[in-house]
């Protein structure tokens, strides 16, 4: 780890404000990410902004019905929280999958949609990756390319996108409040917020600019129906998905679908919903158009197919 | 003592201390965090400086430069051993690799530097600092697979065997299954890392470390660094798991030597994980072709069992075929293992080394044979016992209870609940399925002595150089103290792991428990001697029991035999005899149930049963969990464990505890263990084998005959995946 400085923000304009006069900073909340990648020097922040005691951890009721949830409240409190239990059930579910105990006791709502990707050449620093070293190249092309993305992928990168809580939120159609540097706000939709890899260096993977921080994330009101996480993996805990499902269904045979651990970000289209009430190889189908899956993750493409099978058979159970 | 004629009664066998289920005596100091382990010696080293690998980026070629002056440079930074700084250095017969790389690099991660800071946290910055140039060789050979043409037979205890016409009788055979099997490299993937911590007074070095052969390491680590061995002290009383990759000398002990010589300071060195998967050793990854003939009658006439294995030049190969050498009867056989040259990191021993892969092919062969006999397998298995070896029919084995095994346990498990036919079991989603597999692992005992202290208050103190690497030798040490002298565990202690102490057989091939035990064994017969000489009693005739000893109408109590100073009894016991004029085998039978998602693909272990053969169960609360953790390692082995090749980069890719899958506890619901009530006086005094390899062995083929029985997908490369599974499965209605 490189030596670097740190500071605790009081608040998100504190934070903003240490961002802009910082250029390269980077905000630290539950480090659970973040200090794996300082330790094994993948990114290497001369300043850290601890942004945990900024008081944006609460879970607040929206005018409209739905729910407001702080950027730095922790995994295991919005899993368990009974509005998210009662009427977001898929994302409770969503997020215990992922992790550990441990691990979601310290985590955050914002860190959790920033996560960074599980590639094992990513983690090597003296392997090419253009994720980390843009212009070096993709190691998992031509790689060991198993557990990585089989839509999505481009040309410098192939990463499959790990966050289980990311799903979920994606399926609720969450909105992601932003501070700009200036202190003002803007909202995106959490569809626009993951990006595909694109053909450009460095690989962009969220729509936030420099210098700005997340504050929130909102959901709307209830979507009803029957919620699902079905995350398949190797090891029946601590692992990764390979693919998972995150689904909710309503009474009628309608519903949305966003797929995890098949594409580089959380995999969701309108064709793709619209095709939920023809069955699993409809929705497959849409979803999977144009697919960049390698000789070793091509399976996940059935997978995908047969685990939203197995979630709509359920569905209807 | 010598030990070559089978054992009679002796006061083991009173089974007051031993045999009970007794929790481990230092658990409260390991739960309490006072046992120390190699990196926590705080208090009796309290100024080491700390040290950081480098390990290499390349897999093959040479260290063109090393520029070091940005690393030195750096803050709190007061040395760097390189292969330079070192000077010439000698390697051990037991390493194939050297331990410290450079100029030449011989696999990814050999260490190439030690960056010996003030702080942790400074060496770890400053090791980022040292810039190296490669000269990346471009002949390296990675694959197992395409290396396999040109590999060679292997000599000594895995040369070739071969017996009668194989050929003409499989060619003969009615029934008979042709069929190849793959298992991937393993990692050890210990809890604890490779540390240790090196001082130097004067030429005296003295190793606090993490290794489960105490007296190899401070051979090793003379013989490495051209010193004395009475110059070397190795001091190793906690081990955090081992399962053989803590067998030999290791990274860790040599850096930190030669770290703490040039800093003249003590150095500690922790392996960081991301090295420990490149830098150490692994089990070899296998190809293995069985082919196997049997008459209509299901009795096996012809067996050929051929392993493939890679190592690096030097290096020994996984001896796979061993098990089936014994396993099973049949005239005609051939027992090949050949061995390829391979640039990975080096292969080497991983609990039930051979045995642990082979019987998962060997099982999984004898599954597709019986269904071709449309024979039940435990039938199949029990008719093809061999009570014999079968190389040398004039040994028998010393205890074979297969059978039996096969039999209590098709009984607890519910055997009969199998349906014969492949993928007829329900339940909603899941494709229930039932495996069977037989399991043998050979049971070496080794040379091991004992020191035995009794003090005027009673207390009786053993010491021995034997290892503790999570499997129970304190206790079961101590019980053998207790039992022989007729105290209670209580008065016992038990120091271990000190190269001061007398020279045992330490901790590997399942040999530790009966042959360290044996070694004790030895040592209190001394003891008792002196102390009944001592109080005027015949030793012949004395006994020994709460606390008191009898004989020849003489009653006194054993404080009374140290009240003018400490007795003291020594021994070491050496095995013959009887031992090489019988086979010495542990056998067990696995049952396993599992359920196969029929959307997904994925295995859940549902229930899992060992029954174990192995002599006089010397603890039965730390001998199951022996076994409950060789099974769910055995699961692993064919259900995520898996070091992946880069034949591009020739490393493992995935080098970490997130991306190398061990198995978790929510894959393992239920373990069940059950232990024949067998003595085996031709095994030692204690009439013991192990146990510790025993469960892993056959476990990993009863996985995959249940998994074929769940889905009817057979299954042959492990691990067995999900996109593999998957492959098989049917399509969704």
């Amino acid at each position: 780890m490189k030596p670097f400085t740190y500071e605790r923000a009081k608040s998100p304009a504190d934070a903003v404000v240490a961002l802009a006069r910082n250029p390269g900073a980077k905000l630290i909340a539950g480090g659970t990410n973040l200090l794996d990648h300082m330790k094994l020097e993948i990114v290497t922040p001369q300043h850290l902004i601890d942004v945990n005691g900024t008081g944006l951890d609460t879970i607040e009721n929206t005018p409209d019905g739905g729910l407001r949830i702080g950027a730095m409240v922790r995994n295991t409190a919005l899993a368990a929280h009974p509005r998210v239990k009662k009427d977001y059930a898929v994302l409770s579910r969503a997020i215990v999958a992922g992790a550990s105990g441990q691990l979601r006791n310290k985590a955050t709502t914002a860190g959790n949609l920033m996560q960074r990707t599980r590639c094992p050449y990513f983690y090597d620093t003296n392997m090419p990756c253009n994720k980390r070293d843009p212009g070096s190249g993709c190691s998992a092309q031509g790689g060991f390319s198993r557990n990585h993305a089989a839509v999505g992928g481009g040309a410098n990168c192939i990463c499959f996108f790990p966050s289980d809580m990311s799903n979920a939120m994606n399926v609720l159609d969450a909105t992601v409040e932003v501070m700009k540097p200036d202190g003002t706000m803007r909202t995106i939709p959490i569809a626009d917020f993951h990006l595909l890899p694109g053909d450009e260096l460095p690989v962009k993977e969220f729509a936030l600019a420099p210098g700005e921080m997340i504050t929130a994330v909102t959901l709307p009101k209830p979507p009803g129906g029957k919620h699902f996480y079905r995350k398949v993996r190797n090891r029946a805990s601590y692992a990764f998905a390979l693919v998972s499902v995150a689904a909710v269904i309503q009474p009628d045979g309608t519903g949305n679908i966003t797929l995890g651990g098949v594409g580089t970000k959380p995999w969701r289209s309108a064709a793709g919903d619209a095709a939920v009430p023809k069955g699993a190889k409809a929705v497959a189908a849409a979803l999977f158009a144009n697919p960049t899956a390698t000789d070793q993750n091509q399976y996940k493409l059935k997978l995908a197919e047969r685990t939203i099978a197995a979630v709509l058979a359920a569905a209807k159970g | 003592m010598k030990f070559d004629t089978p054992a009679g009664t002796n006061p083991i066998d009173q089974g007051k201390v031993i045999g009970k289920p007794t929790h481990r005596i230092e658990g409260p100091l390991k739960t309490t965090g006072k046992a120390t382990y190699a990196a926590e010696w705080h208090a009796d080293v309290p100024n080491a400086a700390h040290g950081n690998i480098v390990g290499a980026a390349i897999a093959k070629g040479r260290i063109k430069s090393m520029d070091l002056s940005a690393a030195k440079a750096a803050a709190g930074v007061i040395t760097i051993v390189t292969a330079d700084s070192a000077g010439a250095l000698d390697k051990a017969g037991r390493n194939t690799a050297k331990l410290l790389g450079g100029p030449e690099i011989q696999h990814y991660h050999q260490a190439v530097a030690l960056v010996v800071a003030q702080t942790f946290e400074q060496a770890v910055a400053a090791s980022h600092l040292v810039r190296i140039d490669y000269d990346r060789a471009d002949d390296g050979k990675f694959v197992l697979a395409d290396a396999r043409d040109a590999a060679k037979p292997v000599q000594g205890r895995a040369a070739d065997q071969l017996l009668g016409d194989f050929e003409g009788a499989f060619a003969a055979a009615p029934v008979k299954v042709d069929a190849t099997y793959t298992t991937a490299d393993h990692a050890h993937a210990m809890m604890e890392p490779y540390a240790t911590i090196a001082s130097w007074e004067g030429d005296k070095l003295t190793l606090r470390t993490s290794n489960q052969m105490i007296d190899w390491c401070r051979m090793d680590v003379a013989r490495t660094l051209k010193i004395p061995k009475a110059n070397v002290r190795v001091l190793s009383p906690y081990v955090g798991g081992g399962f053989g990759g803590k067998l030999w000398l290791r990274t860790d002990a040599v850096l930190a030597a030669l770290g703490a010589r040039q800093a003249g300071r003590p150095v500690k060195v922790v392996m960081q994980r991301e090295l420990m998967f490149n830098n150490s050793v692994h089990r070899h990854a296998t190809i293995q072709k069985l082919r196997i003939g049997a008459g209509k009658d299901g009795r096996i006439t012809a067996l050929d069992h051929e392993g493939w294995s890679g190592n690096l030049p030097g290096g020994g190969s996984e001896n796979a075929v061993n098990a089936s050498r014994s396993m099973y009867a049949g005239a005609n056989r051939m027992m090949r293992n050949r061995l390829a040259l391979l640039d990975l990191p080096e292969g080497n021993a991983m609990r039930a080394p051979g045995e642990a892969v082979g019987s998962i092919a060997l099982e999984v062969a004898m599954d597709e044979l019986a269904e071709k006999l449309g024979m039940d397998p435990v039938a199949f298995r029990v008719l093809n016992d061999s009570q014999v070896d079968p190389a040398h029919p004039e040994k028998s084995f010393s205890l074979r209870k297969m059978i039996e095994c096969l039999q209590v346990g098709a009984k607890a498990f519910g055997w009969n609940k199998r349906s014969a036919k492949p993928g007829t079991r329900r339940d909603g989603q899941w494709l229930i399925g039932m495996g069977v597999a037989a399991a043998l692992r050979d049971s070496p005992a080794m040379t091991s002595g004992a020191r035995v202290r009794l003090s005027a208050d009673g207390r009786v103190t053993v010491e021995t150089d034997m290892t503790d690497i999570g499997t129970g030798s304190y206790t079961i040490i101590a019980q053998t103290a207790a039992e022989m002298l007729g105290v209670g565990l209580d008065k016992v202690s038990v120091k271990l792991g000190d190269s001061d102490f007398p020279v045992s057989s330490g901790s590997g091939g399942q040999w530790g428990a009966n042959s360290s035990t044996s070694g004790v064994y030895a040592a209190c017969v001394k003891l008792r001697e002196a102390v009944a000489a001592k109080l005027g009693i015949d030793p012949a005739t004395a006994t020994f029991a709460g606390g008191k000893v009898s004989g020849g109408g003489k009653n006194a109590t054993l404080t009374q035999a140290a009240a003018d100073g400490e007795v003291l009894g020594e021994d070491t016991i050496k095995f013959g005899g009887i031992r090489d004029q019988t086979h010495q085998s542990a056998f067990g039978a696995h049952f396993v149930e599992v359920g196969v998602d029929s959307f997904t693909g994925e295995i859940r272990l549902r229930r899992m049963l060992a029954v174990c053969s192995a002599g006089r169960i010397l603890n039965p609360t730390s001998a199951r969990s022996q076994v409950i953790g060789a099974m769910t390692m055995g699961a692993g082995a064919v259900l995520s464990e898996e070091l992946v090749v880069d034949p591009r980069f020739g490393h493992f890719v995935n080098h970490d505890l997130a991306q190398y899958e061990v198995l978790v506890h929510a894959d393992v619901p239920h373990q069940e263990v059950i232990f024949l009530p067998d003595l085996d006086p031709a095994s030692s005094p204690m009439k013991a084998h192990g146990v510790g390899e025993l469960g892993i062995c056959g476990v990993g083929g009863a996985v995959a005959n249940a998994v074929y029985n769940a889905t009817g997908v057979r299954l042959r490369e492990f691990p067995m995946t999900v996109d593999k599974v998957l492959a098989g499965l049917p399509e969704l209605a």
